[in-house]
């Protein structure tokens, strides 16, 4: 007996049928409130059911997002949402499988399934909430707080050099990386949608605002009316640019890298036009060194898409490939492959 | 020429050498000829964990022990009656492991100065009198081999490699076996080099015809066919043996099977033959670690398959927190042990029983669990569809017990009618199961079967089902997230009335008794071959033992407080410290025997026959049928 996924006609659902009947507990004010609603008011559009998708966590505050969910769903244990889900996505490939995580469960105790799972190109959107700082336990440092923040595990200022979460996913073969932050719900809805639609792992760094224990970790960048000169929209086939009038622009440093400049003393040939599909990451790579941490221009968008072949269609394939060379498996005929002899 | 050939009932050979002079395969090799030729057999594999140790030394001896009967075996014996070794260091590290009076055929040749010294010999045994105690045949098996494969234009150094074939054609010459499954093994195996299987062939032929040609031997040996119940038979080892049992469980069920591992020793070779068995549908992972391993198993659990994982100790204890979790989200899921010496690395290619209270209690909180263990090579395969039964059937992780014993060890198996396994039953939730206070359907995750207290399994891909689980506390019935204290401890009796339960689903312990034994052996795992000879030779010297053997460790079989009750004494036998016997202890408040090895290695029978013989006889009784251990 297998179950596989229904598919008839899609019906039309709105915003409401995806959310589930549990009262939502995040602290009043929270980043990860902002995300939901993206995501809820998104999947109508996606043209897709809600018993075929499922929400897999791991352990924090963002891991509660599946119970939010009208879906199928998972809250599992930390660090493990993309191990799990990659057993549940090679198993089941007509379901569409969802990871929630966020900058501890993703990239301190479960960095090496994150890493894997995107060298794997394992059919999964992930989403990261990033609020730089562990929320569900009050606030230690996380693995992309700023060097020498203080915090109760840190009195004298962490030592631990952060990652770059869209930094690390392009060095470890990510074929879809993108960033997005939770002040904007179109440009959430528009990269979660993209992250979709990719076939293989897609990874989202969500800038998320923990008002209780790192209040306004972003606003230098995501504030409404700082955006236009600290988000650095990147496009696909367009030049980089960002400020107001699009006065400001990214080109090549010569020396590998990135910078920023005046697009008027420059002229706007120079800019780099960004490409997604580029095979080479080094661009990409580029850009999201742009900027160190949340206090100086720093791209959002999607960085990566490239088409790669995605691990659960290959394993499928091994296995059409051994039925159509082999047949289908004989269990008699497997007990009896290697010596046998008989005894009258 | 010699036309004396005599009779035995069975023999015991050792075949040891450098882990890269190809004993494994050999003995493998001799183990397969007699299995086709129809001997009773079992074997004991024994190899150091690193892959090639210093060439020539003690710690890189590798050794293959076969037992080959015309009766029905239990153990691949005590002690070895032939000890081929391939160089001095081989024979320094496997004296201790044959008889006096044994056979040994020595490869002469390695005999040189340098490699004494490197084995720690001060003077050549070969000459110094040390073996006097042995028959000893010096044979130069390197400069034959490099002799016989001259024709092929094959380099001395690559011909040498050959010596394995030289010996074991030598010693199938000595015991009479067939000559024709060896030479067309060796065209299989060297297919895409037709010089390998010129000198292989060549160096085989010459072992043989040494045995027969030259004057050495007054003697060659026959071991007849065993009288096995009629069938078809073969040869199998635990580990493949798991992974049948494996793909048996889900032809059985129809639930696809999922494999989500990491490679460890000696669990590997189950990845391996599973990797190979695509067209059954199975789906296998290498993960980046154990936990990914378990973790991915599980996802595959909740998408309705068969998940399963394999490791070993040092994998049990990383998968610990994601075999709670399906302990509480009441999924399926098969966690294989195979167990090996502990702890932390320990050794990796040896074998213990000591994972049985890990097993049991190993994870944090209230997290009881059903185990159940294998006793020999060949009922690996039951155990496993036994393991996945239980899974699937009360929703809970099982850990199945092998160990490395059972794993590389191999015995004849009469191949089951597939017709005949017992079908399993996923029984999906097919729908909602209750309704809200207006009518309307509901699905509650957590409402459970009366009789099993299984809750349903509804994977995604159902409308009307979707649901939400997680590792916090379920609320009873409905599964929502719940932090009442009366729910909690009804959930914890809950889940462990639910395995408990699973006792009324088992077949009682079965006692082999010959009437009026006032002494019970019990036991578990892969002791149960040594344990079956021990209690045979007590049996043959007129004592009255009753006999038996656990494979359900948790839950018990229904009946075990009456079968431990009916016996004055109960002797426990374990390779660990005693942990069987302080679980029987704890919970029936009887007092045991307890025999205890943790040397890695099977049980002597020698062994248990002194442990046991003195509360069947009387303590004055202690000899043994054949001296007791050495």
């Amino acid at each position: 007996m297998t179950v596989t996924a229904s598919e008839s006609s899609v019906p039309v659902t709105t915003r409401k049928d995806w959310a589930s009947d549990q009262e939502v507990r995040w602290c009043p004010g929270c980043g990860d409130y902002s995300i939901l609603t993206a995501v809820q008011m998104l999947l109508p559009e996606l043209g897709v059911r809600r018993e075929n998708t499922v929400f897999i966590s791991g352990i924090g505050c963002a891991a509660r997002f599946p119970y939010y969910m009208s879906t199928y769903g998972m809250h599992s244990i930390h660090g493990r949402a993309p191990a799990i889900a990659t057993g549940l996505a090679l198993s089941r490939p007509d379901l569409d499988v969802w990871v929630v995580s966020g900058d501890g469960d993703a990239l301190s105790i479960g960095g090496n399934h994150l890493i894997h799972t995107m060298r794997r190109n394992v059919n999964l959107t992930i989403l990261l909430f990033n609020n730089q700082i562990y929320g569900l336990t009050k606030g230690q440092f996380s693995p992309t707080s700023e060097l020498g923040k203080i915090t109760k595990s840190t009195p004298f200022g962490s030592l631990d050099t952060p990652f770059n979460p869209v930094s690390l996913a392009l060095g470890a073969e990510a074929s879809f990386v993108a960033r997005t932050h939770d002040m904007d719900r179109k440009h959430m809805m528009e990269t979660f949608r993209r992250a979709h639609d990719h076939h293989g792992a897609s990874l989202v760094e969500i800038y998320q605002n923990c008002n209780v224990f790192n209040d306004g970790a972003f606003e230098h960048i995501t504030g409404k009316d700082v955006r236009a000169s600290m988000l650095i929209p990147l496009e696909h086939g367009k030049p980089v640019r960002f400020g107001a009038d699009g006065e400001r622009g990214v080109v090549a440093d010569g020396r590998g890298g990135v910078s920023i400049v005046n697009v008027a003393d420059v002229g706007e040939d120079a800019l780099i036009v960004h490409d997604e599909h580029a095979e080479n990451p080094a661009l990409a790579f580029a850009l999201s060194r742009l900027a160190t941490g949340p206090h100086s221009p720093t791209p959002i968008g999607v960085f990566r898409d490239v088409v790669r072949p995605e691990y659960g269609d290959q394993l499928a394939d091994q296995v059409d490939a051994a039925i159509a060379k082999k047949g289908p498996g004989d269990l008699a005929a497997l007990l009896s492959s290697g010596a046998t002899w008989v005894v009258e | 020429m010699v036309d004396n050939v005599v009779e035995l009932d069975r023999v015991i050979v050792r075949f040891a050498g450098d882990s890269g002079d190809g004993m494994q395969l050999v003995g493998d090799r001799f183990t397969n000829i007699s299995a086709i030729f129809g001997n009773d057999l079992a074997t004991l594999p024994d190899f150091p964990a690193e892959i090639r140790a210093p060439a020539g030394t003690v710690l890189g001896v590798s050794a293959f022990q076969v037992h080959i009967s015309d009766h029905d075996i239990v153990t691949p014996g005590d002690y070895a009656n032939v000890l081929v070794a391939m160089n001095p260091a081989a024979l320094s590290a496997n004296l201790v492991q044959i008889e006096k009076g044994a056979t040994i055929l020595v490869n002469e040749d390695a005999f040189d100065e340098r490699s004494l010294a490197k084995a720690g010999y001060g003077s050549n045994p070969l000459d110094d009198g040390s073996l006097a105690d042995y028959t000893v045949y010096r044979v130069p098996m390197t400069s034959l081999t490099v002799a016989a494969a001259k024709p092929t234009g094959a380099k001395p150094r690559d011909a040498e490699r050959a010596k394995n074939f030289f010996a074991l054609g030598l010693v199938t010459w000595m015991y009479s076996r067939p000559v024709e499954p060896t030479l067309t093994y060796i065209e299989q195996r060297f297919a895409s080099k037709p010089q390998l299987i010129e000198v292989n062939t060549l160096a085989f032929k010459a072992g043989f015809n040494f045995g027969e040609t030259a004057e050495l031997f007054g003697v060659a040996y026959q071991v007849k066919p065993a009288a096995h119940e009629p069938g078809t038979y073969t040869n199998i080892t635990g580990n493949i043996a798991v992974a049948w049992g494996l793909i048996a469980a889900s032809e059985l069920s129809g639930l696809p099977l999922f494999l989500g591992t990491y490679p460890i020793t000696p669990a590997s070779d189950i990845l391996h033959e599973l990797s190979n068995d695509r067209n059954f549908g199975v789906r296998t992972l290498q993960a980046e670690d154990e936990i990914a391993g378990v973790g991915a198993a599980l996802g595959a659990s909740f998408g309705g398959q068969l998940g399963v994982t394999t490791t070993s100790g040092p994998g049990m204890d990383l998968k610990a927190e994601t075999i709670g979790l399906a302990l509480q989200l009441e999924l399926p899921l098969v966690v294989i042990d195979v167990q090996r010496g502990g702890p932390s690395t320990g050794l990796p290619t040896k074998s213990e029983q000591s994972d049985l209270l890990m097993a049991m209690y190993g994870r944090h909180g209230e997290s009881p669990l059903p185990i159940v263990a294998a006793r020999s090579s060949a009922h690996c395969f039951f155990a496993a569809i036994e393991a996945a039964r239980l899974a699937v059937t009360y929703r809970t992780p099982v850990i199945l017990l092998t160990d490395g014993y059972l794993a590389n060890g191999a015995e004849p198996w009469k191949l089951p009618d597939v017709s005949d396994l017992p079908r399993i039953d996923p029984g999906f939730a097919e729908g909602p199961n209750a309704r809200d206070g207006e009518g309307n359907p509901l699905f509650y995750p957590y409402l459970r079967d009366p009789e099993t207290l299984a809750r349903p399994w509804a994977p995604p891909g159902v409308a009307g089902l979707e649901h939400r689980i997680g590792g916090l506390e379920k609320a009873d019935i409905s599964g929502n997230v719940s932090y009442d204290p009366d729910n909690h401890e009804k959930m914890v009796e809950l889940r462990a009335a639910k395995v408990a339960g699973i006792a009324r689903g088992i077949p009682d312990l079965e006692v082999d008794d010959p009437g009026g034994a006032a002494v019970l052996v019990i036991g578990w795992g892969s002791t149960y071959g040594s344990i079956t000879g021990a209690v045979r030779r007590i049996r043959a010297r007129g004592g009255s033992v009753a006999q038996a053997h656990l494979v359900h460790m948790n839950p018990f079989p229904s009946n075990i407080r009456e079968v431990l009750e009916r016996y004055e004494v109960v002797i426990v036998p374990e390779l660990n410290s005693g942990q069987l016997c302080r679980m029987l202890r704890a919970e029936f408040g009887i007092t045991t025997v307890d025999v205890n090895r943790l040397q890695a290695q099977p049980f002597k029978v020698a062994y248990l026959e002194e442990k046991i013989g003195p509360h069947v006889f009387g303590p004055e009784s202690t000899v043994s049928s054949n001296g007791g251990k050495r």
